[in-house]
């Protein structure tokens, strides 16, 4: 299981990599968006993997590592909040320059 | 509070003083210098009150922590060096102050001069009483800084910039330097208090780290004392006005070097480390110095260069491991500057009068100041070592020492030989500088006939002739017991025995002393006569201002070489270089081997695991390849979202998928309405070697980050949550560790990020309002299709939500939940509501200001968290309790949830501020594709 997680954060950050590597910016935002999953599943699987054991004082006897949760959910918001905002610069690029390049212009 | 506290009232009064100067120097001179010199004269008065229990041999010492834990400490010592430090600096500051009133141009700001004045001040009386080694650095920084700012007080000038900046570059860097330095020997002694640091000296020098913590150490005096080979700054910094030459380069600035050798004198003298790097450097720069003053034809070059000469005697006083030699070392540093700042100050006067400094140009000028000319001439004469004047006394008691110097071995006669030779070159420039000016002909040059300076302008040079004088003639009776305990403090001991005496009859120094003026007299007046001194041209291609010159223009062209390599302008291959260096960086640290213990044990494999695996994967690979037809690849990145949040509901972390889900809709939401004003489609532009090596580069990555995953989960560690999970309940009041961990135990975290989002938001609305208006449409309300259905849904869905939110915020505390998950289901359902009826719409319908939403809920946030100051308590200190109400039970209340409510509504405004600013954008506007 711990090697289906980590193939599978593999191929986000890859994915993510590559498609922040392109010249124009909305695979840009894509890119970075994949990256920001492989990140934030890079953090939770710090905890190590529990199934059924929510970090619930009382829900179950043995918990998973709460930390790196509350770690990536502030994450997930903030990636949240830069994909708009890179977004609205795109939006904002494209009006002044006409383009979609990501050294601006077309 | 006890007399020693005054301490901080010394430090002090310079830098609270430099703000009267520069608020009212549109009062008129005078009044400026009289304010200005009230800090100076307050500080003397402190020093004479607490002066008494010094000169009895005590000490005033005060200590409050600055930072604790690295040892920083706001400790302040009076002892007798401080203590002469102290009085040098305020003395000549008062006179320096009364003689730039009379020095400067009418046009000159006389407030900012004395300001700049007075700060420097301060940082100096505070290197002198720090008894912290680490505020001694504040200080000397702070030195550095304000002696840029008045080298290059006429900025006008570009010589001025020059040298300001060449003297911050070499002092800044021996200050680095001395930090390394100083970390070090604090690190071998255990403290950084000066006075207790000194105890240990012992084992600093037997410390394996004591040479390097020296050379440290040195670097940082060198280049702030001038020494060779950094002496290069100081002949350049002659750009600053002269009143600020006579304070900076004669008394102060330049002796915080010896004098940090001098404080820290009984910690790392007495090796052979220090005995050869001190003596060599001052021995060196003592005969450099001394003679390429003789060549200079600029006055203040003379007396720079004098200076460093004099600078390199004190440095070779102080390394030669003798207790005697240390006394001599202070005894000159009251000596020269005494008379070398009575000397700039004159050669301020001379250029003055004569409107120059070259002394190619100048002569004759007895006949018009005469009375400047005698103070000049005694200051000249003390510099060259006559008796009866202080410098001879000092000078002799160095030949002496270093005759007696044995250290060297058959090689010994090497030290005064050279130290004769400096001393020849010392009075054939002394001489010069009289001669050329006073004597040596008629007054030729045309204009005004030069006159003496205004009355109060000559009162500081006379002074410190008169000193010159004094201490010359009778030193036991004016100095002695100042040196006493001053040499005391350095060699922190009993005292050798020494006389102060101006006779001590026919010895070797005397010897010495006689050929040297003879040997100076003979090659001042036979250069003259045999060369012409004045066509001499001293341009060596090796100086070390063109040295520096060359290191800095390599510098910048290195520079700009590499940002021109590295940061084109294209953000592709910076973002391909970066990635590489963190691929390189990333496989070095791995290669150096991981530490942790692996795991034997793994979870077992199972079958909806791995169905999701390939849903993501299949997924994640068509919106990588699919990637130019943007809707579909979008849609598909949702998909990979959605399984993203299901790993995370799999695995144990109910709140993460719950926020996962709800960002995934708001994000698809956003990109959807971003699509229409972004060109359909992308363009096939990249080569197929670019793609592959990007290719290669996307994989390397997804390597190194898969491998660190897998390396993370199969290794045991340890982990710090364990007293986060037991504190929860008792302390946070709730069983959702995670919720609790986010607004009570790291709320400062989380109040940080919550204002990134409001800083996004607004960064958001920024961006579009500036938008060009062609893509911009108040109504938003255009004749569009909307499908029935899916305007249906969302207008029944957005109650349900609400109420939904409600309840997740509710229960967040002790079940998944909270404030940014009921956030973003809330921000979900009002943007599908804005997608489905438009913005105008749904303006009407819910009229809310979502810039306001946002600012509430920082300001409810920043509340509760400044509420607990209330109580004495640190900022988001949460409390919490049970309130007995009837039929309803047990109500449990915490700020916590007040603190949650705060993160509610920012999340939110930021959230529907992205939604409705996007709306409002026209697609009719759309550019058209190309």
């Amino acid at each position: 299981m711990e090697l289906l997680l980590a193939s599978a954060i593999g191929l986000l950050a890859a994915g993510g990599t590559y498609l922040c590597l392109r010249a124009r910016t909305f695979p840009v935002v894509l890119g970075l968006t994949l990256l920001s999953y492989a990140v934030n599943l890079f953090i939770f699987a710090a905890g190590g993997l529990r199934i059924g054991q929510p970090p619930i004082v009382g829900a179950s006897l043995a918990m998973s590592d709460p930390l790196p949760q509350a770690l990536v959910l502030t994450a997930i918001v903030i990636g949240f909040a830069m994909t708009a905002y890179l977004v609205v610069l795109a939006v904002r690029a494209r009006a002044e320059t006409g383009g979609d390049h990501v050294d601006g212009g077309a | 509070m006890t007399p020693a506290a005054l301490l901080y009232a010394v430090v002090a009064l310079p830098f609270a003083g430099a703000v009267l100067p520069a608020l009212l120097h549109v009062r008129g001179r005078t009044l400026v210098g009289w304010v200005a010199a009230a800090a100076p004269v307050a500080g003397l008065l402190i020093l004479w009150f607490l002066g008494s229990q010094v000169f009895d041999g005590g000490t005033w010492r005060v200590s409050v922590p600055w930072m604790d834990a690295i040892g920083l400490y706001l400790s302040f010592r009076l002892d007798g060096l401080a203590l002469l430090f102290c009085g040098l600096i305020f003395i000549i500051g008062l006179l320096v102050i009364l003689y730039a009133r009379y020095y400067l141009a009418a046009d000159d700001p006389f407030g900012r001069l004395l300001a700049l004045l007075l700060v420097f001040m301060g940082a100096m009386v505070g290197i002198a009483l720090s008894d912290n080694l680490l505020l001694t650095l504040v200080f000397w920084e702070a030195t550095s800084l304000s002696s840029f700012l008045l080298i290059g007080y006429w900025s006008d000038r570009p010589d001025a910039r020059q040298g300001a900046r060449m003297a911050l570059a070499v002092t800044g860097m021996g200050g680095l330097a001395l930090l390394a330095g100083a970390l070090l020997l604090g690190d071998m002694a255990g403290t950084f208090e000066i006075s207790e640091l000194v105890r240990h000296g012992d084992a600093i020098r037997a410390h394996p780290h004591y040479t390097a913590a020296l050379v440290l150490i040195l670097i940082g005096a060198f280049t702030k004392s001038a020494q060779f080979p950094f002496q290069f700054w100081l002949p350049n910094a002659m750009a600053a006005p002269t009143p600020v030459s006579a304070y900076l380069h004669s008394a102060t600035m330049v002796k915080a070097g010896v004098f940090l050798l001098a404080r820290l004198w009984p910690a790392l003298s007495g090796t052979d480390q220090w005995f050869y790097l001190v003596t060599s450097t001052g021995l060196v720069t003592l005969v450099f110095g001394a003679y390429t003053a003789l060549f200079r034809h600029d006055l203040k070059g003379l007396l720079a260069y004098s200076t460093i000469a004099h600078l390199g005697l004190i440095v070779l006083l102080l390394g030669m491991n003798s207790k005697m030699a240390a006394v001599a070392a202070v005894f000159h540093i009251m000596n020269h500057a005494t008379f070398k700042a009575s000397l700039f100050m004159a050669a301020g006067i001379i250029d003055h009068e004569a409107g120059t400094r070259d002394m190619r140009k100048i002569a004759g000028l007895w006949r018009y100041l005469p009375h400047t000319a005698v103070l000049a001439t005694v200051a000249a004469a003390a510099m060259a070592g006559v008796p009866l004047l202080n410098g001879f006394l000092s000078k002799e008691m160095f030949f002496d020492e270093t005759l007696a110097l044995k250290r060297a071995g058959t090689v010994s006669w090497i030290v005064p030989a050279a130290v004769t030779l400096a001393s020849v070159f010392s009075v054939a420039y002394s001489t010069r500088f009289i001669h050329d000016v006073f004597f040596n002909g008629e007054w030729k040059r045309a204009g005004p006939v030069p006159h003496e300076p205004p009355r109060w302008m000559r009162i500081p040079v006379e002074v410190l002739v008169a000193l010159c004088l004094l201490v010359g003639i009778a030193p036991d009776a004016t100095v002695g017991p100042m040196l006493a305990v001053a040499a005391g403090s350095v060699v922190g001991g009993a005292l050798p025995d020494y006389s102060l005496a101006v006779w001590h009859g026919f010895n070797g120094a005397v010897v010495m002393s006689v050929i040297a003026t003879v040997l100076g007299l003979v090659l001042y007046f036979g250069a003259q006569r045999v060369y012409d001194l004045h066509a001499f041209e001293g341009r060596s291609p090796w100086t070390g201002a063109r040295l520096y010159q060359m290191v800095i223009d390599w510098l910048i062209a290195f520079t700009r070489g590499f940002t021109r390599l590295t940061a084109d302008g294209r953000l592709q291959r910076q973002v391909a270089l970066l990635l590489l260096v963190a691929i390189v960086a990333g496989w070095w640290s791995f290669a150096q081997g991981v530490p942790g213990r692996s795991l034997d044990r793994y979870m077992p494999l199972d079958g909806i695991a791995l169905i999701g695996w390939l849903v993501l994967a299949i997924c994640l690979v068509g919106a990588v390849a699919m990637h130019r037809q943007r809707l579909t690849a979008l849609m598909l990145v949702g998909a990979v979202g959605l399984m993203v949040s299901a790993t995370f509901a799999w695995f144990s972390a109910p709140d993460l998928a719950l926020t996962q889900l709800t960002v995934e809709v708001a994000t698809i939401l956003v990109l959807l309405l971003a699509l229409p004003f972004l060109p359909e489609a992308t363009p096939l532009e990249s080569s197929a070697p670019r793609r592959l090596r990007d290719a290669i580069i996307a994989l390397a990555c997804g390597f190194g980050l898969g491998g660190a995953a897998w390396w993370m989960m199969t290794t045991s560690g340890a982990t710090v949550s364990a007293e986060y999970v037991v504190r929860s309940l008792p302390q946070g009041g709730g069983t959702n560790v995670v919720n609790v961990i986010l607004v009570d135990f790291r709320g400062f975290d989380t109040y940080g990020e919550i204002t990134v989002l409001a800083v996004a938001g607004l960064g958001i609305t920024a961006l579009l309002a500036g938008a060009s208006h062609a893509t911009r449409s108040e109504s938003g309300d255009g004749p569009q299709f909307r499908p029935i259905l899916f305007t249906l849904l969302a207008r029944t869905m957005v109650p349900l939500a609400l109420l939904l939110s409600v309840y997740l915020f509710l229960r967040g505390h002790n079940l998944p939940g909270g404030g940014f998950v009921a956030a973003l289901v809330t921000g979900a359902a009002l943007g599908t509501l804005y997608v489905a009826q438009g913005v105008a719409w749904s303006r009407r319908h819910v009229p809310i200001d979502f810039t306001r939403v946002m600012a509430i809920g920082m300001a409810i946030a920043a509340a509760t968290g400044a509420g607990a100051w209330l109580f004495g308590r640190p900022f988001l200190t949460s409390a919490h309790g049970y309130v007995h109400l009837p039929l309803v039970g047990d109500l449990h209340l915490s700020t916590a949830a007040l603190f949650d409510l705060g993160v509610y509504l920012v999340v939110v405004g930021v959230t529907m501020l992205i939604v409705t600013e996007l709306g409002r954008l026209t697609p009719t506007a759309r550019p058209a594709s190309r």
